[in-house]
């Protein structure tokens, strides 16, 4: 995200100052008119609610695809103009995003309606198609007026019989069909202009994007909002990371106590009683060592599956990639797996995504009836994203009411909060699903899952982190 | 027989090293680091290397990458990987070359001394040892996959026999059949795999090696 801001601010090559501005500008332009378009179609399907009722299914599309719009003017300013402006939109409680039927459309069309923001996108897209506008015009007239007065400047009687303005500026090319003494200052007037142009081009597309974040980016109170939702998000995986963590070490103190620990144990009372044993018994104490040999055996498969429990050794040996590769072989399943990470990640994510996967193949392999599953694994803009797509029966998680299956990540997804799971459409890998995104939310991870019923199943795992390319994965 | 040894934990280097003297092998190099594994094996050129997974510097693969870079250099060379836990992939990794003599074993195999240096005798013969964990996980659902799927239950047990390394008297004795019955199973075995005929030694390494690959 940062890296885009200074993206922005660098110096403009020549290309961006004499090509892409002007483009771009007539882009916004053509933009500032479809906002117009836009908020008309907006107040209409409004108007009807009242009149007709159809209003009422109308609105809702409309209102999405101010809301696709604003996000499009937000990530034009971001990538032309270097303007980050973040999503300001309140996020959908859980219980509205997927309520069913027309009561949940109606609760949802209530939600949207009653954010702030959708006002300030309302408004945006009128004033847009005006200040907008009038900004974009600049940048896409002044480079090509510059040429067009080089064009003038040799071409004037061409231009003027086919009965163009014969005007360049101030500058009046010809009189009645005559050159005027003044034609050559077209040069010097379209150079400035050309110049001028190319100096302001980036500048006022950047003026632009500033004129969008205006309405489209946050305002103090949003930000505030946003805040205090993130503070109880953090509160809320923090205490889920001690619990877990706490749930874990107490697992591992019972697993050596009842594994590992007892068999020393009983190896060392074995091998005193062989000591006491050899000169008169020497058979039975044979025996007894064999018992002792094989407890050992045993106290050392007990400890290798609570490492691998713990953390994997392939994982801290080749990385996440190799790790996830080794899951697949293990899986019951046919899982492909394919991998494109810069280096080794984050050990703590490393961890938290292999445990992920780990939980989701198994989930699959429990609930879906699925054949073949896909898992990728890639990085790309400081996040690690895991999806797995099966080929089973789908219906994991909740169906969201308006038909559309799976969980939707909400808007503004660090803060958002994903899924409710295993209600009563689901296949029962509830708890399971729940897990993973309780192991991920402490990364700041959001989970998706799409799961019609009848399937594929798809599962998006997504989590900030930074890479170190020190050490790159083998094979 | 001479043998490179690479353990960085002195007792178990020592241990080792005791235990193969003990059974007529010269341990030629005892070494307890990667790149120093790595020298030895080249130089000494051993007819088997015995060698630990994790090892310094960075504690992770480095005995299994230098096992890898010496066999690359030196196609074939013997090597008997051992470690605390075993993973399919790192055997699918020491088999790839499809040139055989390796071994991949847990180390608490290391307490049955006879197995283990029939183990050891094994793969320096060009044969494999695979630890019946890898070949346990492999059983319980490999079947259901090509070219797999086609061999019978009995077929896919004696594979799975075949890649821990035992011979088909072994495997007679071990399923309480006839070697003739064995023989006709693993020829079953190769003609279903598609295995072109050659020497027996080879083959069976290549079976294995579908079989790991699945």
């Amino acid at each position: 995200m940062s890296e885009l801001g200074i993206t922005g601010r660098r110096r403009p090559s020549l290309k961006e100052r004499l090509l892409f501005a002007p483009l771009r500008g007539w882009a916004l332009i053509g933009f500032g008119i479809w906002n117009a378009v836009l908020w008309a179609l907006v107040v209409t399907s409004a108007s009807m609610v009242s009149s007709m009722g159809i209003g009422l299914l109308l609105l809702p599309s409309a209102l999405t695809l101010l809301r696709d719009t604003a996000n499009a003017a937000r990530r034009l300013a971001r990538e032309w103009g270097g303007i980050e402006i973040e999503e300001p939109y309140q996020p959908v409680p859980l219980d509205v995003a997927t309520a069913p039927g027309l009561v949940g459309m109606l609760r949802r069309l209530l939600a949207r309606v009653s954010d702030p923001q959708t006002w300030r996108d309302f408004a945006w897209a009128i004033l847009d198609s005006v200040v907008g506008v009038a900004i974009a015009a600049f940048a896409a007239s002044l480079v090509l007026y510059g040429v067009y007065g080089f064009v003038i400047g040799i071409l004037w009687p061409t231009l003027t019989n086919a009965g163009m303005n014969d005007w360049y500026g101030f500058v009046h090319v010809s009189k009645s069909g005559a050159l005027t003494n003044l034609r050559w200052a077209t040069f010097p007037l379209g150079a400035a202009f050309l110049v001028g142009g190319a100096y302001a081009g980036p500048a006022l597309i950047r003026l632009h994007g500033r004129w969008t974040a205006l309405l489209l980016g946050p305002t103090a109170n949003a930000r505030q909002a946003a805040l205090a939702r993130r503070v109880a998000r953090l509160t809320e995986t923090r205490a889920d990371a001690v619990d877990t963590q706490a749930a874990e070490l107490r697992r591992i103190e019972r697993d050596l106590h009842d594994g590992a620990q007892a068999r020393l144990v009983a190896m060392g009372m074995n091998l005193g009683a062989a000591e006491a044993l050899i000169d008169q018994h020497p058979e039975a104490a044979k025996a007894l060592m064999a018992e002792a040999r094989e407890a050992s055996a045993k106290a050392l498969t007990e400890l290798r599956e609570l490492v691998r429990g713990i953390h994997p050794p392939v994982l801290s040996d080749r990385g996440l990639g190799d790790a996830v590769r080794a899951l697949a072989l293990d899986s019951p399943l046919r899982v492909e797996v394919t991998v494109d990470l810069p280096g080794r990640l984050e050990p703590a994510v490393e961890s938290a995504a292999y445990f992920a996967v780990s939980e989701l193949l198994t989930n699959v392999a429990k609930h879906a009836h699925a054949r073949t599953v896909r898992i990728d694994l890639w990085h790309r803009d400081g996040r690690l994203r895991v999806t797995c797509v099966d080929d089973g029966r789908g219906g994991a998680g909740v169906q969201s009411a308006d038909g559309a299956p799976g969980v939707p990540v909400v808007p503004g997804g660090q803060v958002g909060q994903v899924g409710q799971r295993g209600g009563g459409a689901g296949r029962g890998s509830g708890s399971g699903l729940a897990g993973i995104e309780r192991r991920i939310g402490t990364f700041d991870g959001v989970m998706a899952v799409r799961s019609p019923v009848g399937g594929p199943t798809e599962v998006t795992l997504e989590i900030p982190c930074a890479s170190s390319s020190a050490k790159t994965s083998t094979s | 027989m001479r043998v490179v040894l690479g353990e960085d934990l002195y007792l178990l280097r020592e241990g080792l090293a005791r235990l193969l003297s003990a059974h007529d092998f010269e341990v030629v190099a005892a070494v307890g680091d990667g790149p120093a594994l790595l020298d030895a094996m080249l130089e000494h050129r051993p007819d088997v290397a015995v060698v630990d997974v994790r090892m310094p510097p960075t504690f992770t693969d480095e005995g299994l990458r230098a096992a890898l870079a010496a066999r690359k250099q030196v196609p074939g060379m013997p090597v008997l990987v051992l470690s605390q836990y075993v993973e399919q992939l790192y055997a699918r990794e020491l088999l790839a070359d499809g040139k055989g003599a390796v071994g991949y074993l847990l180390k608490d195999r290391v307490f049955d001394a006879v197995q283990f240096v029939d183990a050891v005798r094994r793969v320096s013969g060009g044969g494999t040892a695979m630890d019946p964990e890898v070949i346990a996980k492999l059983l319980v659902h490999g079947s259901s996959r090509e070219p797999l799927g086609t061999l019978t239950p009995r077929e896919l047990e004696v594979l799975g026999l075949m890649a821990e390394g035992r011979s088909n008297a072994a495997i007679a004795a071990k399923l309480v059949v006839t070697e003739r019955a064995v023989a006709k199973h693993t020829s079953n075995i190769f003609a279903k795999l598609d295995l072109p005929p050659s020497d027996d030694d080879n083959r069976r390494v290549l079976a294995v090696l579908a079989y790991l690959n699945r």
